[in-house]
């Protein structure tokens, strides 16, 4: 029995830190979003850039950047060491590793899902005497919704995968930071090819149901509204 | 209530520039799309901001570029009911009704869309989200929504737009009735000449973001101060002139002289006159009338004009005529015409199979001159 509970142990890492990093990402990718739709300024194309660099940097670059950043002589380290809390190498590093590294597939979709949502209703709310984030909590987002949601299923999936980053801030401890993906990298490491097949397996399917996930959440949305407007004949 | 409004505003293809005062009685803005209308309704509402202007509702500056004042929209107390009503499709229509009385205390808020729901004639719909109301209903929502805030002013973009034929005269009739028991400065935007007439008391002609005209109704309808005005309001037969007394032109492309009601306006040295009257108001004289009276008592400006051609149209016909002096036939030719008149089928029927040509009457009073 010890054996089989410490042999699913990666799973419900992965599953934890997914959880929490989509939690952190969709806050972060939201107030980015909506941060970014208001101001247009000169340095905006600048901002997207930083924004958008965790998706296509190599995994290992941004684990790196992390590194330098929470280790013992990183600024963001040094501070919180003052606290007493160390992140590197401990369950939380896992976090912060998917929670940038899928941050921006958050911001794109956030951001676009922001933009879909027709003008004429955020002036109505303003004519009717709305404060800005009145508006943006009562309309925008829930207007947005359905967009913010596929973004945080993507994001959610993207932390579920996530190796590269995680392995350089986090390490492999078992039980404490070791994820499917690593769990997988390590089997094969060690010759075990039952082990990480079982790990491939389990990562496949929680992915396609994910995916489904998402591709059943657009679609029963979009074609509910076409029920819809056939029962209304339009 | 007075509004005063004076306000510059660069635009892509123009400046606009508009000057007015509105009171309690409602007024039409009236023009061709792309004139300035929806922008200046804008601009009152302070969802743009001018380049230059002020913009006063009650007292309370609004916008005043030179003292740096620019309310911001959620406290100018001005509501805007939007060309596709902009309800919130998240929202039943009471969500909808009370989003802007979130500052009341609840009982107040209820009592508030208890009284709007049957003023409006809501009972029954405050459940339903907007896409499951008529396309009335939804504008009685989005109009019960700006009320029930009890703004200072009232502004309608093109609000029967989006309507179906059938469901406009029902709505105008309410919007109506909306407007003689709204207390504050009504504005209503569109490109419908009899909308506008109909709604509105005053009428404000905008063209190319200036003013063509401004005043009561009835006067820009009767006395258009330009040709723009006229066309803009729906006038369709058109002539050159030249002055031959304080009460008599001549019509230089209708080639006759006619009397007017209306003093001949003087013109500029090179200035052109034109003379306009619209299509219903040219009459069709009695043949016995003429043959009776032996022509002493004939209508003032008759003249004989031949059929061009008609086009029906469900409950009139318009009739495309040509004018000539008497006895001179037109040459068989282009199709072209000088006069088209409005009849309704009834007395189309009548016109008809009476030889030609038939003698037509401008009456003076129906004649307007303009400068250029």
């Amino acid at each position: 029995m010890a054996v089989i509970s410490q042999d699913l142990s990666p799973l419900w890492i992965s599953l934890a830190t997914s959880a929490t990093a989509t939690l952190l990402t969709m806050i972060a990718g939201i107030s980015a979003a909506a941060w970014r739709q208001r101001r247009t300024g000169l340095l905006s194309p600048i901002v997207d850039a930083v924004f958008l660099l965790p998706l296509v940097l190599p995994p290992t670059v941004v684990g790196f950047a992390l590194l330098l950043l929470f280790g013992r002589n990183g600024p963001l380290g040094k501070l919180l060491l003052r606290f007493g809390a160390t992140v590197v190498f401990s369950w939380p590093a896992t976090v912060i590793a998917a929670a940038v590294v899928s941050f921006p597939l958050m911001y794109l979709t956030s951001r676009a899902a922001l933009d879909q949502v027709d003008s004429h209703f955020l002036q109505a709310a303003r004519t009717l005497g709305a404060t800005e984030w009145r508006i943006f909590r009562r309309v925008a987002l829930p207007l947005a919704w359905p967009g913010v949601l596929a973004g945080a299923i993507l994001s959610f999936a993207r932390a579920m995968g996530e190796f590269g980053a995680t392995l350089m801030v986090a390490g492999n401890i078992p039980g404490r930071t070791e994820t499917i993906p690593i769990a997988i990298y390590f089997a094969v490491e060690a010759d075990d090819m039952r082990a990480a097949v079982r790990w491939s397996v389990i990562e496949l399917g929680l992915s396609f149901v994910l995916l489904a996930a998402l591709y059943y959440w657009t679609h029963a949305a979009s074609s509910g509204r076409a029920r819809w407007a056939a029962r209304r004949g339009l | 209530m007075s509004l005063e409004v004076q306000i510059e505003m660069r635009l892509p293809d123009y400046t606009l520039s508009a000057a007015f005062r509105a009171g309690d009685a409602p007024l039409s803005i009236l023009g061709p799309s792309a004139a300035g209308k929806t922008m200046t309704l804008r601009a009152i509402a302070g969802l743009e901001r001018p380049s230059r202007g002020r913009v006063v509702l009650n007292g309370r500056i609004l916008f005043d570029s030179e003292q740096r004042i620019d309310i911001p929209a959620r406290h100018r107390r001005v509501a805007m009911l939007f060309q596709h009503y902009a309800l919130f499709p998240h929202m039943t229509a009471a969500a909808n009704i009370v989003f802007g009385l979130e500052d009341l205390p609840a009982t107040e808020r209820a009592a508030r869309l208890e009284r709007i729901v049957s003023q409006t004639h809501l009972d029954g719909l405050q459940n339903r989200y907007p896409r499951e109301l008529s396309g009335g209903e939804q504008q009685r929502v989005a109009l019960a929504r700006a009320l029930v805030t009890e703004p200072e002013a009232l502004l309608l973009d093109e609000p029967l737009s989006a309507l179906d034929t059938h469901l406009r005269a029902q709505i105008e009739y309410e919007l109506l009735r909306t407007f003689q028991l709204y207390r504050g400065a009504t504005l209503m935007v569109t490109h419908n000449v009899a909308e506008a007439y109909r709604l509105g008391t005053n009428l404000l002609v905008l063209s190319k973001g200036r003013i063509a005209a401004f005043g009561a109704k009835q006067e820009v309808f009767a006395r258009p101060a330009s040709l723009e005005v006229a066309r803009l309001t729906g006038c369709k037969n058109f002539s050159r002139a030249r002055a031959i007394g304080p009460h008599e032109i001549e019509a230089i492309d209708w080639a006759c002289r006619l009397q007017t009601a209306q003093e001949v306006p003087a013109v500029t040295v090179g200035g052109e006159l034109r003379a306009g009257i619209r299509a219903h108001h040219v009459l069709f004289v009695e043949p016995e009338a003429l043959s009776r009276s032996a022509g002493a008592a004939a209508p003032e400006n008759t003249f004989p004009a031949w059929l061009v051609r008609t086009s029906e149209t469900p409950f009139g016909v318009t009739i495309y005529l040509r004018l000539r002096a008497a006895g001179e036939a037109p040459a068989e030719t282009s199709g072209d015409y000088d006069l088209q008149v409005e009849v309704s089928q009834q007395d189309w029927r009548r016109i008809k199979d009476r030889p030609q040509p038939w003698q037509v009457s401008l009456p003076a009073d129906s004649v307007f001159v303009m400068g250029e």
